[in-house]
């Protein structure tokens, strides 16, 4: 499975998002691959991923996927990625 | 991996702005001071929340201001302003910020090891109202585990 951590460019905040997914699925028990990547690039990284996480700041700029989308409001809190990612995925 | 050491000039504590860009402006200074940006780094960040929106503000009250790497990069760096007076960026949960953080890299990839570090301190969700009341720079650099850079007072008691 693959999963999308994504920002507006690339560095930073979607680098804390991936960090914080995989411990999150790490709580889970579900393998999967988290790649981060910015807005210019999310239509090639998404090709084949199930989940692209994000801010709802961002939602306009990822256009149409078959993935599904997960709105995170903070990206430091474990409890609402593992929550979220659960629902997602469960 | 630890976070860089982070020099008192990294970090401003209490500023008074009138609003995000200033906040912005604030952390790119104290990323200038320090010795690792040069002032087009500072707009290029401004134009990042313009172009993206506040996803900035990752959490309530933080916003991570950084933009893509670049030649005004002159070596990765890390910036901490607090506000006297919360500002709205326009985010729609986490607003207003009280804290930010101003984040430099030189490539693409080499932040991953330190961002990982920011990621362990902020999980605690109490370290952001603890930053935004903090009295001085020292206490914010203990509070996020930072070590001083050789020469610089450790804690408050070293403060001369």
């Amino acid at each position: 499975m693959k999963i999308v951590a994504l920002c507006g460019v690339g560095i930073g905040t979607s680098a804390i998002l991936k960090v914080n997914a995989e411990r999150a699925l790490e709580r889970l028990d579900i393998e999967a691959e988290v790649t981060a990547a910015d807005v210019a690039s999310v239509k090639l990284a998404a090709a084949d991923a199930q989940v692209i996480l994000t801010s709802s700041e961002l939602l306009p700029s990822i256009g149409k996927t078959n993935a599904d989308v997960i709105v995170i409001d903070n990206f430091f809190d474990l409890d609402e990625l593992t929550a979220k990612l659960e629902t997602a995925l469960g | 991996m630890s976070l860089p050491p982070l020099p008192l000039d990294a970090i401003d504590v209490g500023l008074h702005v009138p609003d995000w860009r200033a906040a912005i402006g604030a952390a790119g200074a104290a990323l200038e001071r320090s010795g690792s940006t040069s002032p087009g780094y500072t707009e290029r960040m401004v134009a990042v929340i313009e172009e993206f929106g506040a996803y900035v503000v990752i959490a309530p009250g933080l916003a991570l201001a950084h933009a893509r790497p670049g030649p005004d990069v002159l070596t990765e760096g890390l910036s901490v302003v607090t506000l006297a007076e919360a500002v709205p960026f326009g985010h729609p949960h986490n607003d207003p910020v009280s804290v930010i953080l101003g984040l430099a890299v030189t490539t693409g990839d080499e932040h991953v090891h330190f961002v990982a570090e920011l990621a362990n301190v902020f999980n605690d969700s109490s370290i952001i109202p603890a930053l935004a009341a903090a009295p001085d720079a020292v206490t914010v650099r203990s509070l996020l585990g930072i070590t001083a850079p050789t020469g610089e007072p450790a804690s408050t008691e070293d403060k001369k």
